[in-house]
């Protein structure tokens, strides 16, 4: 619709919208987190969940014990390897629309104990992780803001066409494999189809 | 509280047969250690316990360490006959010590507000023989830190009541606390300042000059 | 009522439905039920299970995603009923490798990651890191220094006993309120923490000799309005839980711990001292400058949850009285030893052990150097962690929903149990 014709609607008391906005509005203001914490940054998961942050402002404060009610999964700390499998099974059951954070430093790449041996190096080798808030741990408003990213990114997707989320595309996998505890390591180490690191990009290359 | 070598004299006047040698700490004096071997260790800790002018009813802290093989150089005063006068030269000998798992148990008293004790006990090797006696049925706190030795160093506690792994899952094969553990290669590129995992993930580079 | 039909049809109907758990109270040897609509079913073992002791033990994994199970600990239970039979904890779902990891950087630089301990209680992870590495090397503090720490920590247990009670008493189902009162009160902890630090949570401040800085301008004042605001806070939070019906019931005579018990698996902090062993390293080992703050060390009776739950905030009090006085003495002078060398420090070859009283118990480090950079053997003594050897022994014969505040009362941080 031409945005004239809508601002001129407006001022006549007709308000219009798009079916793909109505539904991304509603679905980005109430995106219910799992109640989830694996370690330091949790705590300050539940300071914005607290009255000085108040996540409720943001439709997120309904934090729900059972991923079956839940929305959006924020990995608020070091995901060990013996916790990974966990994570993977959770987000399984988690239903479609849902959507991963990776909240601090250890749950994106290990932080400061990557060179630990049980330590993931990152979440996003297992799980689709749609944004990443850096900080040791990120302080409440950081989180505040990753959340109004996120809100950002579901309002902007389509409904249709090449870019619409993942749940309506029928043959988008919806589940993903969970690790098995190895001998030595998680086996699979990671899932190469979600998953591949950085090319290392040589400049002058012959 | 008494000092160390009253202690184990008093323990080897209780405990017939028993080995208990105080091994000195240099950097701090009053935290010298009692070593016992792993047959006397029950009733050695049962004595240090149950002793009225002991009373070691707590025992705070139980951690394994893991001593590779290793060549200690030793310096020795010996005498030599130089041009016909005797003279004493210091000489560096070099001495091989076979690698050793050890448990360290630090002991205090609540009811007499002393200590700390420290006792140790030792693995004949590091590979086969990691047997050592539990101090569980003493002290229950020495329960899920022996677990944790186990778990980590590969010492097996005889004695102990439920040794399972604790922080590791139940299939993992190695013990990953030892000097020589091989941590398992999961580093992949990535642009990072930190000179510790850059050094890792350079294993993975492609090689220089080829394709 | 008379043309309702007969309870015992509407029995038969809803037990047709249910799986077997449930069968008619139709047995010869109970007495009637006075009020059938009411009482129309008990639970029985299932027909075919032999009648033991314990009939038939359900088996329960709780965790390690539990929301009542502070983080990711759990806990393989097995029910008779709602009655706990037996409950093995299980570890390691947080297990960051901080000994290994400490035995592969410099002393300087273990200091962050002792922060991530007990991520609660950062400040008093770092005392009894550097306590044990002056006891290993032998310095020195000064007298400012030590009353900065003298501070710090009793802010950090001020703040931890406070974040303690709010998730105890949401456990017990009070959703919310005292855990934002208590949010409330840590927030201007964490004010103060942060101007102090430059961290909210993560504070390495503390350094071998001394501390990382001195106060910014104005700090002492503004901690001692938090100070003076303390005593009026407690009193309000004291007077919405201390004789709520419901703390009272969930709480008195549940998970009752002996001090012999105690004493023998090793608790330590406000745990042991709920069950009336007077052991606190603050007056045993009189580490810092304990020894010229005036305070009580406040003791249980009967070693239950209720105890547990007073005895943190009478510590709060306490801690009120240390800190009213050590921000009316601080001294004047350096915070820092200016001989102590932080880079390149190379203690000699030894081994010492250090432990302060934690808020959760006694926090021991155990390092052994053998003359290079890096320490030879690094061990984290964890409270908590030995704290939990009991959990056990207190929760059998209660119920699972007292389990899941019992373990409440131990106060367990993940960061430090698994390490």
């Amino acid at each position: 619709m031409d945005e004239g014709l809508r601002s001129e609607l407006s001022k006549q008391g007709v308000f219009t919208t798009t079916l793909q906005e109505l539904y991304n509005w509603g679905r980005r203001s109430s995106v219910w987190p799992l109640n989830f914490g694996l370690a330091c940054c949790a705590i300050e998961m539940i300071a914005a969940s607290m009255s000085r942050w108040d996540i409720a402002r943001f439709g997120a404060e309904v934090f729900r014990p059972s991923p079956r009610q839940a929305d959006l999964m924020i990995v608020a700390g070091t995901v060990t390897k013996k916790m990974a499998p966990m994570v993977v099974r959770l987000y399984n059951q988690m239903p479609e629309p849902k959507y991963v954070i990776a909240m601090g430093a250890c749950a994106i790449s290990g932080g400061p104990f990557k060179q630990g041996y049980n330590v993931l190096k990152g979440i996003d080798r297992y799980l689709p992780v749609d944004l990443h808030i850096p900080g040791c741990p990120p302080k409440p408003e950081a989180l505040l803001h990753g959340i109004m990213k996120l809100q950002e990114k579901i309002a902007a997707q389509p409904l249709t066409g090449d870019g619409r989320p993942r749940h309506l595309q029928a043959d988008a996998p919806a589940e993903f494999p969970v690790p098995a505890y190895g001998p030595y390591d998680l086996t699979p180490a990671k899932n190469e189809t979600l998953w591949r690191p950085a090319a290392l990009e040589r400049q002058n290359a012959a | 509280m008494e000092t160390l070598e009253q202690i184990a004299a008093r323990i080897a006047a209780a405990v017939p047969g028993v080995a208990a040698s105080v091994e000195t700490n240099p950097a701090v004096r009053a935290q010298s250690s009692l070593v016992v071997g792993r047959d006397h260790a029950l009733a050695v800790a049962r004595f240090l316990r149950d002793e009225p002018g002991l009373q070691f009813d707590y025992c705070s802290n139980v951690t394994g360490v893991d001593w590779l093989d290793a060549t200690l150089k030793e310096k020795v005063r010996v005498k030599r006959v130089v041009d016909g006068a005797e003279q004493e030269f210091e000489e560096t000998v070099e001495r091989r010590r076979p690698g050793y798992l050890e448990a360290a148990y630090h002991l205090y008293s609540m009811a007499l507000r002393h200590g700390p004790l420290i006792l140790r006990q030792r693995t004949a090797n590091r590979v086969e023989d990691t047997r050592l006696a539990s101090l569980t049925p003493i002290w229950r706190s020495a329960e899920f830190q022996e677990r944790e030795a186990f778990d980590l160093f590969g010492i097996v506690f005889t004695g102990h009541p439920d040794l399972r792994r604790i922080l590791m899952w139940d299939g993992f094969a190695d013990f990953p606390m030892r000097k020589d553990y091989v941590e398992p290669d999961d580093y992949e590129y990535e642009p990072t300042p930190h000179d510790a995992v850059l050094e890792k993930a350079r294993r993975h580079y492609p090689v220089e000059g080829a394709a | 009522m008379s043309d309702a039909p007969p309870a015992t049809a509407d029995a038969e109907s809803i037990a047709a439905l249910s799986t077997g758990d449930l069968v008619p109270d139709e047995f010869p040897d109970t007495p009637p039920p006075p009020a059938p609509a009411a009482r129309l079913f008990e639970v029985r073992p299932k027909p075919g299970v032999a009648e033991s002791d314990e009939g038939e033990l359900l088996e329960v994994s709780i965790g390690p995603h539990h929301p009542s199970t502070h983080g990711v600990f759990r806990m393989d239970v097995a029910l008779d009923g709602e009655r706990v039979r037996q409950l093995k904890p299980v570890f390691g779902y947080l297990h960051r490798n901080h000994e290994k990891l400490g035995e592969s950087c410099s002393y300087l630089g273990s200091i962050p990651y002792t922060d991530r301990l007990d991520y609660f209680c950062s400040l008093t992870n770092n005392w009894a890191y550097v306590l044990s590495v002056e006891k290993l090397a032998g310095l020195a503090v000064p007298e400012r220094a030590e009353y900065l720490r003298v501070i710090a920590a009793e802010l950090t247990r001020v703040l931890n006993h406070l974040c303690l009670v709010g998730f105890l008493v949401h456990d017990m189902g009070a959703m919310g309120t005292p855990l934002m009162y208590a949010f409330r009160e840590r927030e201007k902890i964490l004010d103060l923490f942060e101007s102090l630090t430059g961290a909210r949570m993560m504070c390495n401040y503390f350094r071998f000799g001394g501390c990382r800085c001195d106060l910014p301008p104005g700090w002492v004042e503004v901690a001692q309005r938090f100070v003076d605001g303390l005593p009026a806070f407690l009193d309000e939070f004291e007077r919405l839980l201390n004789e709520n019906e419901i703390l009272l019931a969930r709480t008195q005579g549940i998970g009752v711990l002996s001090p012999e018990l105690a004493v023998n698996a090793g608790v330590t902090g406000p745990m042991l001292r709920a069950s009336g062993v007077n052991y606190d390293l603050r007056k045993v080992d009189r580490y810092g400058l304990y020894d010229r703050f005036p305070f009580r060390v406040p003791l249980g009776d009967h070693g239950d949850t209720y105890d547990r739950y007073m005895i943190r905030i009478l510590e709060m009090r306490e801690s009120h009285k240390i800190l009213t006085q050590a921000l009316r003495d601080l001294p004047a002078g350096p915070v820092i030893d200016p001989k102590a060398k932080l880079r390149g420090f190379r203690p000699k070859a030894g081994e010492a052990y250090g432990r302060i009283e934690a808020p959760k118990g006694e926090l021991g480090f155990y390092l052994i150097s053998d003359g290079s950079p890096n320490p030879y053997r690094y061990r984290v003594r964890p409270p908590s962690f030995v704290n939990l050897t009991i959990l056990e022994d207190m929760c059998l014969g209660h119920t699972l929903a007292d389990a899941v505040v019992i373990l409440g009362s131990v106060d367990i941080v993940m960061g430090e149990v698994d390490r």
